[in-house]
């Protein structure tokens, strides 16, 4: 028996509990030799029902639950909710409200990018970007808890705008926080763009051609990594993102280490928009309402409630009943960090969602793994889940 | 807006033809109602038209309407980057008849008709691998479905004395509460308290 015989195929578990799936993911990869030559992803270790749930909760009762998808950047999922049922019920946010929920969704951004580039980096053998990472993230996440009261799982974002409205210490130390900010992204990228090692765990690892990237139903960075130009907050902007001036960056060989210059480069830009509305907001918008005034939609402040009967009403509806949305169907969707995330809402004119169905960017990337690692060597099955930028609340739903 | 959303339906519509079964213009996008017969010729024109490319896939899922002799609405989204626009196709089935795959047109929808099939149900004829995707392994039932209750038929445990998890059927402390605080008044068709009292005589 020669040695040829004595090779054969391996199936290997990758998974659920290891570091670099980031998170709950299993992946079956056969292996020939090192070389995978299949992945077959096991999802829904963390399934929750999310959108069985948000069809027997009011609709003002839902908002918490999309904090809970990309807990990396919570508040981008609120909006794209928000922004659906705004539609429906064919309401705007004032442009104070706007801004602030710019502001909050940039700081989404950079939360979710800080994370992700900076766990991509130690999933290839870096371990000091994650922990120059999450020291700025600690100040983000701060600033989520000093505008509603909870770091993570914010429930900032209701419908018709935000819930309060942000104190002019809170806007001065963001706008601290933007001018140290380049600091870091300038000591991170000292770290990594140049690096030697990571340059060869990622560059020309994971390619995708732009036309597999629009197939295969991928957006965001990873399709801005294989040369599209396409953003939603340039292309279909919404809320006051056409008021803002930014750039996006695009890639051109679709490789793992494109995409993290994206990542960067978009850091930077998030930190210029998030400049912007401090400066709006403390400035030419200063002062207005952050949500919109009509109470059959949004609640009365407490203030009203204890002088205006009316208000008292509305209040006690809006908490038992809540309010009803017309019949209607409506495809929402916002430039999450991660890509388009979308919310398909279906409503039956009643106080609650027929159907939402929630499109969460993760889902569609990681479905790719089989056509982005087949053929690649097994170490760059955790380089190329690194920059998929995955993360299994929305993933798993 | 409408305007240009009108005649982008007008143009799709003259160039499907009678593959069409009808089409709108909802709030957001146009919405086209096709068949399962005509599906793929229908999402293959849209997405390989020069002047469309509808390219990008966006998602497919379903909605249940239990009322109807056709129950499940499969919706599918596209975007086309070139138009800048989005497209909604909607087609009608039940349970036992299938729909074709749309995993030969966009390989991006295997896991969204994974997903439709675990859920709800829905059969997709020529998918490659149509297993369930989010549910536990030896799952029963199709969760999104309107007569699937929300606090689900089964809960798990691990059992210390079997080693292993064990599956029981769903034991709630608490009954499971469902506020309903719609107001008898604007419900859609509902009959006020005592009104029935009132037809009858």
């Amino acid at each position: 028996m020669g040695a040829e015989a004595t090779v054969r195929n391996f199936n290997i578990n990758f998974g659920p509990q290891h570091p670099s799936a980031h998170g709950v993911l299993r992946l079956v990869l056969e292996l020939d030799g090192e070389v995978v030559s299949r992945v077959d992803p096991h999802i829904g270790l963390l399934h929750r029902g999310t959108e069985k749930l948000i069809e027997s909760k009011t609709y003002a009762q839902a908002t918490p639950y999309f904090d809970r998808l990309d807990y990396c950047a919570p508040m981008n999922q609120e909006h794209a909710f928000c922004l659906a049922a705004e539609k429906l019920l064919g309401i705007t946010v004032p442009k104070r409200g706007q801004l602030v929920r710019v502001l909050y969704c940039e700081i989404g951004r950079l939360l979710s990018h800080l994370l992700n580039v900076t766990s991509q980096a130690l999933d290839v053998g870096a371990l000091t970007p994650p922990l120059w990472g999450y020291e700025e993230r600690e100040k983000l996440m701060i600033f989520y808890e000093r505008a509603s009261g909870a770091r993570m799982h914010a429930n900032y974002f209701r419908i018709g705008g935000v819930h309060q409205d942000l104190p002019d210490q809170l806007l001065e130390d963001i706008g601290a926080f933007c001018e140290s900010f380049p600091k870091v992204l300038d000591d991170l990228e000292g770290l990594l763009t140049e690096n030697r090692i990571f340059k060869q765990r990622n560059v020309d690892i994971g390619i995708v051609s732009l036309e597999d990237a629009w197939n295969l139903g991928f957006s965001g960075v990873m399709v801005r990594g294989s040369g599209a130009k396409w953003d939603l907050r340039k292309s279909q902007p919404y809320e006051c993102y056409d008021e803002m001036d930014f750039d996006i960056a695009i890639g051109k060989n679709g490789d793992c280490y494109d995409r993290y210059l994206i990542r960067m480069f978009e850091m930077r830009q998030s930190n210029r928009i998030m400049k912007q509305c401090v400066e709006r907001l403390l400035g030419k918008d200063r002062g207005g309402p952050v949500s919109a005034t009509t109470h059959k939609v949004v609640p009365p402040k407490r203030s009203e409630m204890k002088r205006s009967m009316e208000a008292l009403i509305h209040h006690f509806k809006l908490f038992t009943e809540g309010f009803h949305v017309p019949a209607g169907e409506v495809y929402a969707a916002v430039e999450a960090p991660k890509g388009e995330f979308g919310v398909y809402l279906v409503s039956d004119g009643t106080n609650k969602p027929y159907r939402c169905h929630i499109r969460a960017p993760g889902f569609a990337h990681l479905q790719a793994m089989d056509h982005l690692c087949r053929h690649h060597l097994l170490a760059d099955v955790s380089a190329v889940i690194g920059s998929l930028d995955i993360v299994f609340g929305d993933v798993d739903r | 807006m409408d305007e240009t959303l009108h005649s982008l339906g007008e143009t799709i519509a003259t160039k499907l033809g009678d593959k069409l079964a009808g089409w709108s213009v909802g709030v957001d996008m146009v919405t086209l109602e096709v068949t399962a017969a005509t599906l793929i010729d229908v999402m293959t024109l849209l997405k390989d038209d020069g002047d469309l490319r509808f390219v990008s896939f966006t998602d497919v899922c379903g909605a249940d309407h239990p009322a109807r002799e056709k129950r499940f609405d499969v919706v599918y989204h596209l975007l086309s980057p070139k138009l800048n626009r989005r497209i909604r196709l909607k087609l009608e089935t039940d349970e036992v008849t299938p729909v074709p795959s749309l995993t030969s047109v966009f390989a991006g929808a295997n896991w969204f008709e994974r997903e439709a099939y675990d859920l709800f149900g829905i059969l997709f004829r020529g998918h490659p691998d149509l297993r369930r995707i989010l549910t536990d392994y030896g799952f029963d039932g199709h969760p999104l479905r309107k007569d699937f209750p929300t606090s689900g038929l089964v809960e798990c445990r691990y059992d210390e004395v079997e080693k292993r998890v064990v599956y029981e059927p769903v034991k709630l402390v608490q009954e499971f509460r469902n506020f309903d605080f719609l107001s008898p008044w604007e419900g859609p068709g509902g009959v006020l308290p005592g009104d029935e009292k009132a037809k009858a005589n």
